[in-house]
C-alpha cells in the first residue's frame, strides 16, 4: 500500500465540525437530556476534548497507538468471490475485524481512554452489549493502567460468554445487569447510574454514537478514521469513490465512522442496515430508524422503539451488538435529511450473509457485520459490475460461534 | 438565611427567581394577596394558581420543614396510591410527588426502579397519572399541592403543551422532570408558564454557580436540591449540605427542598436546619412494602407523623444534634 494512503487517526478529528451545533444538536436530534448531576461533567468532557484536539502531543500519541497497537490502517479488501456470488457490483470490505480486539470498537475506546488519562480520571466505566466495546475498553484500560468496570446485561453475558472471559483476563470487573430486558439498554442505564454516583472520579466511555452531547460527536470523530482510510484507499486502489457505503446500525458507531468522511460526496449512497430480527411486522426487531418514532432515551433525542405511552420497548436481534431500542442522533438526522437511508435485515438473512462470507472468502464476520454483508449481497446483485459497494466489516465472529452453532444446528 | 418575600409583590404573583422574566400569559388579578394567594386568577384564566408557594408558606408559618413524600403512581395499584396520598396529607405532608412510571428511570435506585416496573406491569400510563390527580381533587377533596414527577419521554409523546394543560386542569400544581436540565426545558417551561404551573428544577452538589444561576432564572415553586451525587434511595447518612445549599441560597429567594437519601426524622431535621423542605421517596416506598395493601394508608400516615417528629422514635429534643 502506498504510504500516502495512510491517514493518521488524528487528522480525522475535525477541529470545527458543522454539526452538532453549540447545543449538541443535529437538527432536532441530540441534545443533553441528562440528570443535573452530570451536566457539569459533560461540559468538562467537551472542554477537555476541545483542548486535546489542539494538542500535538495528544494527536501524535493517538496516531502512534492507532498504528502500532491497533494495527491501523486496516486493509480494504476486494471480496472477489463474494462479488462473484452476487454476480453484480464489486464488493469491498473495510477490514475492521483485523483491528486489535477484533472490531472497530477499539478506535473509540483508545480515543476516550487517552482522554480519561489526560483528564486525570483513574476509574473508567463502560456499558457493553456484544462485549466488543467492553473488551476494547478493558484493553485500553490495561494498556493505560486504568481501573475498569463494565456493565453487561445478563442475557448478553449468557450469549457472549467468550467476551466476558476476555474482559476478566484483561483485569476488568464485569457487573451483570438484571433490570429490564437485561441487555444493552439496561446496561447503559446502570452505567449512567454509576456515573451519577461516581462522577468526580470516573470517566464514562460510551461505546456508540449515542447518549448525551458531546458523546455522539466524540465517538463519531474517533471512529471517522475508518471512513477516512477507506475513502483514501478507494481512490488509491481504484481511482474512484464507491457508489455505495453499507454498514450495520445498532447504536450506529461503525456506520457513523465510515459514513462521516463521505457525507460531502453526494454521489456516494449511504445505507445503514438495522436488525429486523424476526421481521418488522413481528414487533421483535431492533430496527429503530425503520420502524421507530422520535423520542428521548439515554440523554438524546433520536428515533426510538417505544409504545404509544412513550415507554421504551425491548429490542430483539440475534446479534447482541444491534439489540438496542435507540440509535445515534446523527443517524436520525441523516435519515430525516435524506442523506442516508436505512433498511432492515432479519436474523435469518443475517445468518445467510454470515455463511456466505465464511464459505466464499474464509472470513468469519461478527453477526452484527453479517447484517451489512447480507444487504450488500442483495444490493450488489441489483447493480452493474461497474459499480462498487463498500461494506464496513466492523468485527470478527469468534464471539458469535455459540449463537451461530445453535441457530444452524452445528453441534460440536 | 431565611426566605424573604420579594420586596415588591405584584398582585397574585408567586415567589420567583431573581431574574425571572415570566411572561404573564395569564394575567393575575390587579389586587389580592401575595404568595400563598389561593384565589382564581380572574378573567384571564379559570384555573387555581399553583398551591406550591402556599404550601411552603404555611409550613414556614408553622415553624415546620415542609414534608414532601414521593409515591409511584400505580404501585402496588392505582387504587392503593389513591388511598395512600390523602393519608400522607393527614400525616402532615405538605406537597406530594406522584411518580410517573417509566421503563428506564436512570436517576433512580433499586427501590423506585422496582416500583416503577411493577406499575408498568399494571399497565399504568401518563394518562392514568393525570386521571389519578383528577380523582384526588374531585373525589377525595384533596387540597394539598400535587407534583407529577416523571421522565421526559412519556411527556414528549403526550405532547408537552397538551400534558401541562391536561395536568393543570386535573389539579396538578407542578412538575419535576429529572432528565430535563435547563438547556432542554424550553418547551415544557413555556407551557408551565402559560398555565401557571411550577416547573421544579433540580440542582446537584456538582452544579456550578453559573448553572445555579441558570436554574434561579427559570425556577418557580421551589428548587429541588439533590443531596448527593447518586441515584434515589435511602441512605444511612447525609453529606454535609451547608456549603452547597449556601451557594444555592445566594442565588435564589425560592424555598429549597432537599431530596435523595432522606430516610429518617433525624435526616429531616438535619435538612430542615438549612432548607425549607425535605423529600422522602424510597424510604417511604420501602416502608410500605412491608405492610399489607389494606393497611398502607394507616402506615403511610404514621410514617409521615414520625418524619415530622410526632410520636416517632426521635420525638424529643437533641436526638438529631442539629438546631432546627
Amino acid at each position: 500500500m502506498a504510504l500516502d494512503v495512510l491517514v493518521p487517526m488524528s487528522e480525522t478529528i475535525p477541529l470545527a465540525p458543522p454539526l452538532p451545533d453549540a447545543h449538541g444538536r443535529f437538527g432536532q436530534f441530540g441534545g443533553k437530556y441528562a440528570p443535573e448531576t452530570l451536566m457539569p461533567a459533560l461540559d468538562e468532557l467537551e472542554a477537555a476534548y476541545r483542548d486535546a484536539q489542539g494538542d500535538p502531543a495528544f494527536r501524535s500519541e493517538i496516531d502512534r497507538l492507532a498504528r502500532d497497537y491497533v494495527g491501523r490502517p486496516t486493509p480494504l479488501y476486494h471480496a472477489a468471490n463474494l462479488s462473484a456470488k452476487a454476480a453484480g457490483a464489486r464488493i469491498l470490505l473495510k477490514r475492521e475485524d483485523l483491528a486489535h480486539t477484533g472490531a472497530h470498537k477499539i478506535n473509540n475506546a483508545l480515543g476516550q481512554g487517552l482522554l480519561a488519562q489526560r483528564m486525570g480520571k483513574r476509574r473508567v466505566i463502560a456499558e457493553t452489549g456484544a462485549g466488543q466495546h467492553g473488551v476494547a475498553t478493558a484493553t485500553v484500560c490495561a494498556l493505560l493502567g486504568l481501573e475498569c468496570v463494565v456493565y453487561m446485561g445478563e442475557v448478553d453475558i449468557a450469549r457472549q460468554a467468550p467476551n466476558v472471559v476476555r474482559m476478566k483476563l484483561l483485569g476488568a470487573e464485569v457487573r451483570p445487569v438484571a433490570s429490564g430486558s437485561r441487555t444493552l439498554k439496561d446496561a447503559t442505564n446502570e452505567a449512567i447510574r454509576d456515573w451519577v454516583t461516581n462522577v468526580e472520579s470516573t470517566f464514562y466511555v460510551i461505546g456508540s454514537v449515542v447518549g448525551m452531547h458531546p458523546y455522539p460527536m466524540l465517538v463519531r470523530d474517533f471512529q471517522a478514521v475508518m471512513g477516512d482510510e477507506a475513502r483514501a484507499q478507494c481512490l488509491d486502489h481504484y481511482g474512484a469513490l464507491p457508489d455505495a457505503v453499507v454498514a450495520c446500525v445498532g447504536g450506529g458507531s461503525n456506520a457513523m465512522g465510515i459514513f462521516y468522511p463521505f457525507l460531502g460526496d453526494e454521489a456516494v449512497e449511504l445505507i445503514g442496515v438495522e436488525a429486523a430480527g424476526h421481521g418488522i411486522g413481528s414487533g421483535q426487531h431492533s430496527a429503530t430508524l425503520v420502524a421507530g418514532r422520535v423520542g428521548v432515551l439515554h440523554g438524546s433525542r433520536s428515533y426510538l422503539l417505544q409504545d404509544a405511552d412513550g415507554q421504551v420497548q425491548e429490542a430483539h436481534s440475534i446479534s447482541a451488538g444491534l439489540d438496542y431500542p435507540g440509535v445515534g442522533p446523527e443517524h436520525s438526522y441523516l435519515k430525516e435529511s435524506g442523506r442516508a437511508r436505512y433498511v432492515g435485515i432479519t436474523d435469518d438473512e443475517a445468518l445467510d450473509g454470515f455463511q456466505a462470507l465464511c464459505r466464499s472468502e474464509g472470513i468469519i464476520p461478527a453477526l452484527e457485520s453479517a447484517h451489512a454483508v447480507a444487504y450488500a449481497l442483495r444490493l450488489a446483485a441489483e447493480r452493474p459490475a461497474a459499480q462498487t459497494i463498500l461494506v464496513n466489516l466492523s468485527g470478527r465472529g469468534d464471539k458469535d460461534l455459540q449463537t451461530v452453532a445453535g441457530a444452524l444446528g452445528l453441534g460440536a | 438565611m431565611t426566605i424573604t418575600a420579594p420586596p415588591t409583590l405584584d398582585a397574585g404573583t408567586r415567589p420567583r427567581g431573581k431574574n425571572d422574566e415570566r411572561p404573564p400569559a395569564v394575567r393575575p388579578k390587579p389586587e389580592g394577596g401575595g404568595r400563598g394567594d389561593s384565589q382564581d386568577w380572574g378573567a384571564g384564566g379559570t384555573f387555581t394558581p399553583s398551591r406550591i408557594p402556599a404550601a411552603f408558606a404555611a409550613a414556614k408559618a408553622a415553624g415546620r420543614t415542609a414534608l414532601i413524600p414521593f409515591v409511584t403512581a400505580g404501585y402496588p395499584s392505582l387504587a392503593a396510591t389513591e388511598a395512600t396520598i390523602p393519608a400522607l396529607v393527614r400525616g402532615g405532608a405538605d406537597v406530594i410527588e406522584i411518580g410517573v412510571p417509566f421503563s428506564d428511570p436512570l436517576a433512580d435506585g433499586a427501590t423506585i426502579q422496582r416500583a416503577s416496573q411493577a406499575a408498568l406491569a399494571n399497565g399504568v400510563t401518563l394518562t392514568d397519572c393525570i386521571a389519578l390527580v383528577r380523582r384526588l381533587r374531585a373525589h377525595r377533596g384533596l387540597t394539598a399541592a400535587l407534583i407529577l414527577f416523571g421522565y421526559y419521554n412519556p411527556i414528549l409523546q403526550y405532547g408537552p403543551a397538551r400534558f401541562v394543560a391536561d395536568a393543570a386542569a386535573a389539579g396538578a400544581d407542578g412538575f419535576i422532570v429529572p432528565d430535563l436540565p435547563t438547556e432542554e426545558s424550553g418547551e415544557l417551561l413555556a407551557a408551565c408558564r402559560a398555565h401557571g404551573r411550577d416547573l421544579i428544577f433540580l440542582l446537584a452538589p456538582t452544579s456550578t454557580d453559573a448553572r445555579i444561576a441558570d436554574v434561579a432564572e427559570r425556577a418557580s415553586g421551589f428548587v429541588y436540591c439533590v443531596s448527593l451525587t447518586g441515584v434515589t434511595g435511602g441512605r444511612q447518612e447525609l453529606p454535609d449540605l451547608a456549603a452547597y445549599l449556601g451557594r444555592v441560597r445566594q442565588r435564589t429567594d425560592l424555598p429549597l427542598a432537599v431530596g435523595f437519601g432522606i430516610s429518617t426524622e433525624a435526616h429531616v431535621r438535619q435538612v430542615g436546619a438549612l432548607a425549607e423542605g425535605a423529600v422522602v421517596g424510597s424510604a417511604l416506598i420501602a416502608h410500605l412494602d412491608g405492610v399489607p395493601v389494606a393497611d398502607q394508608p394507616a402506615a403511610a400516615e404514621a410514617f409521615m407523623r414520625a418524619l415530622g417528629g410526632e410520636g416517632g422514635p426521635n420525638d424529643g429534643p437533641d436526638t438529631a444534634g442539629v438546631t432546627p
